[in-house]
């Protein structure tokens, strides 16, 4: 066991304890019936008296422990892995577990947002805290109940036992005395080896709901009296609102309003609105009455800036790649020297286009604001972000608002941004009602926020003996760079260069999925493909060899990876794949990366089925220190695989005169059942090692793994993506 | 407007609305069936799948003026007690991952199973090539529709 100082918000957690004297009973919210209710029935009876013991977990008088999931749910699972390291600690029963969503509260907890992958790593140490202050709070007043010593009394789910009488407690019948008990300084944790929730696979706690379709979602929240809301934006970027057929619509049935917003905050923060800020707001009573009154809609927009087009954007990356005016991101050795003397040199350019992020539940958001209070509730991956803004617009402190969490029908960064919550508050705000704000798939897709566009030029040259001498990368995009200058293979090579140029565009773009490591492992981990087969080695091999480098020699100080861990998913990979082993008509590539503090490597096994390529099966190994919820950990992986491969295939946004050509599924193209891999297998480094996420890392080695095995099924190597160019759909 | 008398999960509902409603809005919007979910409006995702007389169609492409006695059924009355082959098998594959997409997933799996009760996975493709997840659960989804097969 380790000894470890409280230093998580000790002071939040002792006034929680204090002001938590009362019982409070379930069943008051619509948030309670978002209450996990697994096993409730059968396993154990629901409390009478409830008993807050740090913020983070609550115990009833029966026994049943409810802990708080602090984050937002987009689809992580973090609403069930969170809480399994509470229980870890607490050392409690799962099955006696209820999970309910944490509403944003800054002063018990940290982190509470859902990006880059860091909900868990973030959350590892407060989690744990919590769990273990827990269990000390309850031991210390079994200790004092029985007059004995703390070092008397062990646990075993949550059960407390006198190890000298062999009296036991249930922590339900002692929590009410651990409540106001002080919080301890020191607490001790569970060693690794001892973990029996951890590691584990326990199922989605939400699972029972979803299968039976409760409302969970932000689009399924209702209140009384709520009115609905829709928005229309701009219908190309560089144009803005001038005026529209304001009292037509108002007359329409069911209308109840229509009116001009701005969501223009003061000091607006990468998480704000750029692009779209004044907005037709229409309120109604039903979904399908606002759709018919957006139909009808007849605005005047006024052409602001420049109307681009995909011909345009094209040309500006390509332009900005040949043009000299860089940012030298990073540079060893000489390589301007190192590629004149290089006996092969090779280079190869490779784009992607915009995307959106399509969560399938589109935006949405609950806002209802009065006199000098607002009440946010719906989905949102940055909840504190929310209430900055919302406080902003509506100059309304911060402390007389409050954020709720619905579970997300998916996020993949979109929800990051918060400008649908904005425009859901500016419109209740006008309306001095509660408002539930829908946005159509049209509206959704059309927004922005989308993934930028890139392009990027990689060069390598080859000595007489095929090694790696010299390494460049020039990378451009709208609006941003997508290179990592201080990652593989910086560090490995003696003769390295990575240049970065950001061209300006007016779509509006933002973090999709692995920001920027979506396109960079695509195209770098291609490029290394092709560099292997120049150089004559086994793909494998060949990066194997650099890792080498990179673990006895490395090059320059700040290389952003660790070799080892990152050989060690690619020794894994080949492994369990059995590579070098070939099958007839299967052909396979091979991928491996790092970012968001998680290795992966993959590889991808395609055949061809009536002249087409098809993904057979796919290979997965991860290190991502210790697996918090085992076969979530390898639902997430296969997920990512999926999303990786289904983009880099299919999904393009388009553009003319500044609108997109795509507005929903019919001309915009996800995979689909018949596409997908049949069988994604998924391997873990076993390690004691602080967890990562694994919400992105899974995504971007997927798409160079895919484009190195078509290149063998196909014998053409793939640079754009989209790799297939989108065909009809059928629905 | 209109009223309609609708039989929906073997009840009997009257809702007042023009008679170019999809029934996807009168589930949500007019009788708190919220299970049934809106992706696209254009048929083109199947998070909104509904049965028909027993068959999987889109609700958001439904009018209600075309509903008449016919019975709809939705993720809500698939069962009773939340256990029809399908759900469980969903459990036990722990399936979902944001979740938004299921119920629709699982209303075309339950009308393949029920027309088609051991699918090939080119039935499978075919029958579920309507219903988009966008988490990529596409996997486990048909290692459920085969497990549920079996139930």
């Amino acid at each position: 066991m380790t000894k470890i100082k409280t230093q998580y918000n000790r002071r939040s957690f002792l006034k929680i304890s204090a002001a938590a004297g009362g019982g409070m009973l379930i069943g008051f919210s619509w948030f309670t019936g978002c209450t996990s209710d697994k096993k409730i029935k059968e396993q154990i009876a629901i409390p009478n008296e409830w008993y807050d013991i740090n913020g983070f977990i609550k115990i009833g008088d029966t026994g049943l422990v409810t802990i708080y999931s602090p984050n937002p749910e987009i689809g992580q699972n973090v609403r069930t892995s969170m809480p399994m390291i509470v229980a870890e600690e607490l050392d409690v029963d799962w099955a006696h577990v209820v999970v309910e969503q944490a509403p944003l509260n800054a002063a018990i907890y940290q982190n509470q947002y859902a990006g880059g992958s860091q909900s868990i790593r973030r959350g590892w140490d407060a989690l744990r805290m919590a769990g273990a202050t827990g269990k000390r709070m309850l031991l210390e007043a079994a200790a004092k109940e029985w007059q004995v010593s703390v070092s008397d009394l062990s646990v075993s789910k949550g059960i407390i036992k006198d190890e000298n009488s062999d009296r036991t407690i249930g922590y339900g019948q002692i929590a009410s005395k651990a409540v106001g008990l002080e919080i301890p300084e020191e607490v001790e944790l569970k060693a690794v080896k001892d973990f029996n929730i951890i590691s584990s696979s326990k199922k989605n706690v939400d699972g029972k709901k979803i299968v039976t379709g409760k409302p969970l979602f932000g689009l399924d929240f209702q209140r009384e009296g709520m009115k609905l809301a829709m928005i229309q934006h701009p219908p190309a970027f560089g144009m803005t609102l001038k005026d529209f057929n304001e009292s037509e619509i108002k007359s329409m049935p069911g209308i109840v309003d229509a009116f001009p917003i701005d969501i223009t905050v003061p000091d607006p923060k990468w998480c704000d609105e750029k692009g779209f800020l004044q907005l037709v707001a229409i309120v109604g009573d039903s979904t399908w009455q606002l759709m018919k009154a957006k139909k009808a809609l007849k605005v005047n927009w006024e052409v602001s800036s420049k109307l681009e087009s995909s011909e345009y954007h094209n040309q500006a990356l390509e332009n900005a790649l040949n043009s000299g005016k860089v940012k030298q991101g990073r540079k060893d050795g000489n390589p301007e020297a190192a590629f004149k003397k290089a006996a092969k040199v090779i280079e190869r350019t490779y784009s992607c286009p915009f995307i959106a992020h399509n969560t399938l539940e589109p935006m949405n958001f609950f806002a209802h604001v009065k006199q000098n209070e607002v009440e946010l509730i719906g989905p949102t991956q940055t909840p504190k972000a929310l209430e900055d803004s919302v406080s902003k617009l509506l100059n309304v402190p911060v402390e007389n608002i409050t954020v709720d969490m619905t579970r997300m029908g998916g996020g993949f960064g979109r929800r990051l941004y918060v400008n649908f919550g904005v425009e859901a508050a500016a419109i209740s705000k006008k309306m001095n009602a509660p408002i539930k704000l829908i946005y159509t798939r049209e509206d959704d897709m059309t927004q922005g926020t989308y993934r930028p566009a890139y392009r990027s030029r990689y060069k390598a040259g080859l000595d007489e003996n095929n090694n790696l001498i010299a390494f460049s990368v020039r990378g451009a995009g709208l609006p941003e760079s997508p290179v990592f200058p201080n990652r593989f293979p910086a560090g490995a090579v003696d003769n390295y260069l990575a240049e970065e140029i950001g061209v300006d565009t007016n779509i509006t773009t933002g973090a999709w999925r692995a920001p920027r490591s979506n396109f960079t492992a695509a195209a770098e981990q291609s490029f290394l493909d092709e560099v292997a087969e120049l150089a004559g080695k086994d793909p494998i091999d060949f990066r194997l060899e650099l890792f080498e480098q990179a673990i006895k020699n490395p090059v320059g100080e700040k290389n952003d990876y660790e070799a080892e861990r990152y050989a060690g998913v690619l020794k894994l990979v080949k492994e369990k794949s059995k590579w070098g082993e070939s099958q007839p008509g299967v052909y396979r590539g091979v991928a491996a990366y790092f970012c968001h503090n998680t290795y992966v490597a993959e590889v991808f096994d395609m055949v061809m089925e009536n002249n087409e390529p098809k993904i057979k099966k796919v290979w997965c190994a991860v290190d991502c220190g210790i697996v918090i919820n085992r076969d979530a950990a390898i639902n997430m992986m296969q997920g990512s695989v999926i999303d990786g491969a289904g983009h880099a295939m299919y999904s393009q946004l388009t553009f003319n005169d500044g609108a997109t050509e795509q507005m929903n599924f019919d001309t915009y193209q996800l995979m689909r059942h018949a596409q997908a891999p049949e069988e994604i297998e998924v391997f873990f480094v076993e390690n004691e090692i602080a967890p990562t996420g694994l919400g992105e890392p899974g995504l971007p080695p997927a798409i160079a793994a895919l484009a190195n095995a078509l290149y063998k099924a196909t014998g053409t190597r793939y640079y754009s993506q989209p790799f297939v160019q989108p065909q009809p759909v059928i629905g | 407007m209109p009223v309609f008398n609708l039989n929906i999960n073997d009840q009997s509902y009257a809702v007042d609305v023009d008679g170019d409603t999809p029934m996807l809005w009168v589930l949500r919007d007019h009788l708190e069936l919220l299970g049934t979910k809106f992706g696209c409006g254009i048929g083109m995702c199947g998070a909104c799948t509904v049965h028909f007389d027993g068959s999987a169609v889109r609700s958001c492409l439904l009018r209600v003026s075309a509903v008449g006695d016919s019975k709809i059924t939705t993720i809500e009355g698939l069962s009773e007690e939340g256990d029809h082959p399908v759900q469980q098998a969903w459990l036990e594959h722990d399936v979902p991952q944001c979740g938004y997409c299921q119920a629709g997933q699982i209303m075309s799996a339950a009308s393949l199973l029920k027309e088609n009760p051991n699918p090939s996975d080119e039935d499978i493709d075919l029958a579920m090539n309507g219903n988009i997840c966008r988490c990529g659960t596409y996997v486990r989804i048909k290692q459920a529709i085969k497990t549920a097969s079996k139930l």
